[in-house]
């Protein structure tokens, strides 16, 4: 990651609060450091208070107390209109009234560039974002697609020092979404533009950003690379937050510096390095359902390993999903790649079967 | 015609659709269409003594049809109904400019208000409709006329000056039967028809959109002018029409408020009809006024349609 000059942060979120009052504080006391060139994804279901602070970084909003800091500069009582920052709305918030071309030119003109500059960088807008041809054309004439292509150019056109994107595909379907994701962040990261998006979907986070905040109830809970976050949640709420995931509660029997045993209700876990606690205290371990392989015969040793009976099963074509019913009750989850056409063994409904893991795959949660 | 066919027919002729369209058709035209008809027949028909010569007449073998054109000639000729015609526009332009001056910011900021305060402020606008048309309209002229409150207050604050400046008024202190008692009262009067529709296009309007400007380094005067102002387009052509058309035509106002200079074609129309009896002739300048009207509602009508197709 590159860094500035000083080594400190390109955008510097510094302890911001905001309460709107009436009892719940949407952002709460939250501080982030974001380095140049980074795409940044702030991660939350709906009401987490990244809307929010993603409109105090436009400026719509007014952080209640801490500092917002941009390449140096406070932006503390900077209006919208003066900030060096532009925005890709959700929904896009294209200017009906204006072509694809005079929508683009919108904030060009503002700052009275000169006329054959504009048309210069707008031409320039037109070319990275592959829309050419529909200059003229009024909005409502376009596609969902395209229209998110134009409010992109539209936010890249002032050349910001940095770009926020509100849910950028949320208003695409599926599979142009899939196909968006990529182009996106090929064009930001052409452009070099620092750029913080917000988003509810995790996948979007995943696939788009170098690095995820998860957010619930105003907080901070995790921040990290999109592996970091996945493999190694923080805590139980980012666990299940992030992918699926099987939680399973035990005690912590053995500690060693360089291993741990788990006694859980249906199973002893092995994990093969320390952690931070003591013998007997409560813990969750999780494991993700991809980590999980399925045997017919019982697997060697006793660590890591659970008779189950299969309850139900999903299968998706590419991957099976099985609903596994361990003696205690609980169900978990196991996902299996469909390596082959038709498996050897096919596990059916209510057939008994060993699950097993490696020493490797779980993550224990203290809290 | 087989049973089966016909009733066909009267299916589709039943069907509520065609019902819901065709009752207000059948509407206009028997009181609208039909009397506009009769109208324009009169207008090109010879008066005799006390009824009018019928437009074809057979006899003797010959069929002759007779189309007076005199009156339209005579319209054009006698600078009376060209001058009036043409006051009747400048005082319904001006009437549509002020209620857009006044009733824009209006409808502006009661769309922008509390959701909870909105329908409070639409009633407060459509509150004079409860009473009489003709009651308020008398009302003004209690209070400009001498000693009344609002001449006194325009006294007070020293208004009569610059108001005989602009020629809107003849002399000091004498606000009745003047171009600025007329524009007072057809302002009050239709301010509320344009207020309702700009409201109903400006409460529409997406704000994200004004943030977006902003965002793009538009401060709120310039989103206001670029943005706002022309996403109401719909609106403000709605709203002027409204205003203008019927004002085009108005004749209880200029009479009760108006003075020498301010003659509008209503009036002379009335004298036409009921002073001099010429009925031909009051109905031919009645045919222009409609014609003068019917274009700027034909424009209005195009946009209209343009409008509802950039929302599709």
């Amino acid at each position: 990651m590159s860094s500035t000059v000083d080594g400190g942060a390109y955008l510097r979120i510094e302890d911001v609060v905001k309460d709107f009052g009436g009892g719940a504080v949407a952002v709460n006391h939250v501080s982030i450091d974001i380095q140049k060139g980074e795409i940044f994804a702030l991660l939350g279901s709906s009401g987490c208070g990244k809307t929010t602070l993603l409109r105090m970084l436009a400026g719509f909003e007014t952080p209640s107390s801490g500092r917002i800091v941009l390449n140096g500069q406070d932006l503390a009582g900077l209006p919208p209109y003066l900030r060096p920052i532009n925005m890709m709305f959700q929904s896009y918030a294209l200017f009906p009234h204006l072509t694809v071309w005079d929508n683009i030119a919108f904030g060009l003109k503002r700052d009275g560039c000169a006329k054959d500059e504009i048309a210069a960088r707008v031409e320039a807008m037109l070319k990275l974002v592959q829309l050419g041809k529909f200059a003229k054309r009024k909005p409502h004439q376009l596609s969902g697609g395209q229209q998110q292509r134009v409010a992109l150019a539209r936010s890249l056109a002032k050349k910001p020092q940095l770009l926020l994107l509100d849910e950028p595909l949320g208003a695409l379907d599926k599979k142009l979404r899939e196909e968006t994701q990529i182009e996106l962040v090929n064009i930001i990261e052409d452009v070099g533009v620092t750029c913080v998006m917000v988003t509810h979907d995790q996948e979007e986070a995943m696939t788009m950003a170098t690095r995820i905040a998860v957010m619930s109830e105003g907080r901070i809970l995790q921040i990290g690379a999109p592996s970091d976050i996945y493999e190694t949640p923080a805590t139980r709420f980012v666990a299940d937050f992030i992918g699926n995931v099987n939680m399973m509660e035990g005690t912590l029997a053995v500690d060693e510096p360089d291993h741990v045993v788990i006694d859980c209700a249906d199973c002893r876990h092995y994990v093969g390095h320390g952690i931070t606690g003591s013998a007997g205290m409560a813990v969750s371990v999780a494991l993700r359902p991809e980590k999980i392989r399925l045997t017919c015969d019982k697997p060697e040793g006793e660590f890591n390993q659970v008779l189950a009976k299969v309850r139900d099963l999903a299968y998706f074509g590419a991957y099976t999903i099985y609903h596994l019913l361990l003696p205690s009750g609980q169900v978990i989850k196991v996902s299996e790649s469909n390596l082959e056409r038709h498996r050897a063994d096919p596990l059916t409904w209510d057939d008994p079967v060993w699950a097993s893991w490696s020493p490797t795959s779980q993550v224990v949660l203290t809290q | 015609m087989s049973p089966a066919k016909r009733n066909g027919l009267l299916q589709r002729l039943m069907r509520g659709r065609t019902a819901v369209i065709g009752v207000p058709y059948l509407w206009l035209a028997l009181f609208f269409m039909l009397p506009f008809l009769i109208v324009l027949k009169i207008s090109i028909s010879e008066m005799e003594t006390v009824r009018f010569k019928d437009l074809i007449v057979y006899a003797d073998g010959v069929l002759r049809l007779s189309i007076k054109l005199s009156n339209y000639v005579f319209i054009t000729e006698d600078d009376l109904y060209f001058k009036s015609y043409l006051i009747s526009i400048k005082y319904a332009a001006a009437t549509t400019f002020w209620c857009l001056f006044i009733g824009y910011p209006f409808a502006y900021f009661m769309a922008r208000a509390k959701a909870t305060l909105q329908p409070a402020l639409l009633m407060l606008v459509m509150l004079p409709f409860w009473t009489s048309f003709l009651l308020r309209v008398y009302a003004w002229k209690g209070l400009l006329s001498e000693h009344g409150w609002v001449a006194e207050a325009l006294m007070a604050l020293k208004l009569d000056g610059p108001l005989q400046q602009l020629g809107l008024i003849e002399s000091p202190g004498l606000f009745m039967n003047t171009p600025f008692s007329l524009l007072i009262g057809m302002v009050y009067t239709y301010l509320p028809f344009m207020i309702l529709p700009l409201y109903a296009n400006l409460a529409k309007m997406d704000v994200r959109l004004l943030e977006a400007a902003a965002d793009l380094g538009a401060t709120p005067w310039v989103a206001f002018w670029k943005i706002t102002v022309p996403l109401s387009k719909a609106g403000i052509i709605a709203g002027s029409m409204l205003v203008f058309i019927p004002c085009v035509g108005e004749f209880v106002i200029p009479e009760l408020l108006g003075g020498p200079q301010t003659l509008m074609i209503g009036r002379v129309l009335w004298d036409e009809f009921f002073s001099n009896n010429d009925w031909p002739m009051a109905s031919s300048v009645a045919v222009v006024m409609v014609l003068l009207i019917i274009v700027p509602l034909a424009l209005f009508n195009k946009y209209q349609a343009e409008a509802q197709e950039v929302k599709r």
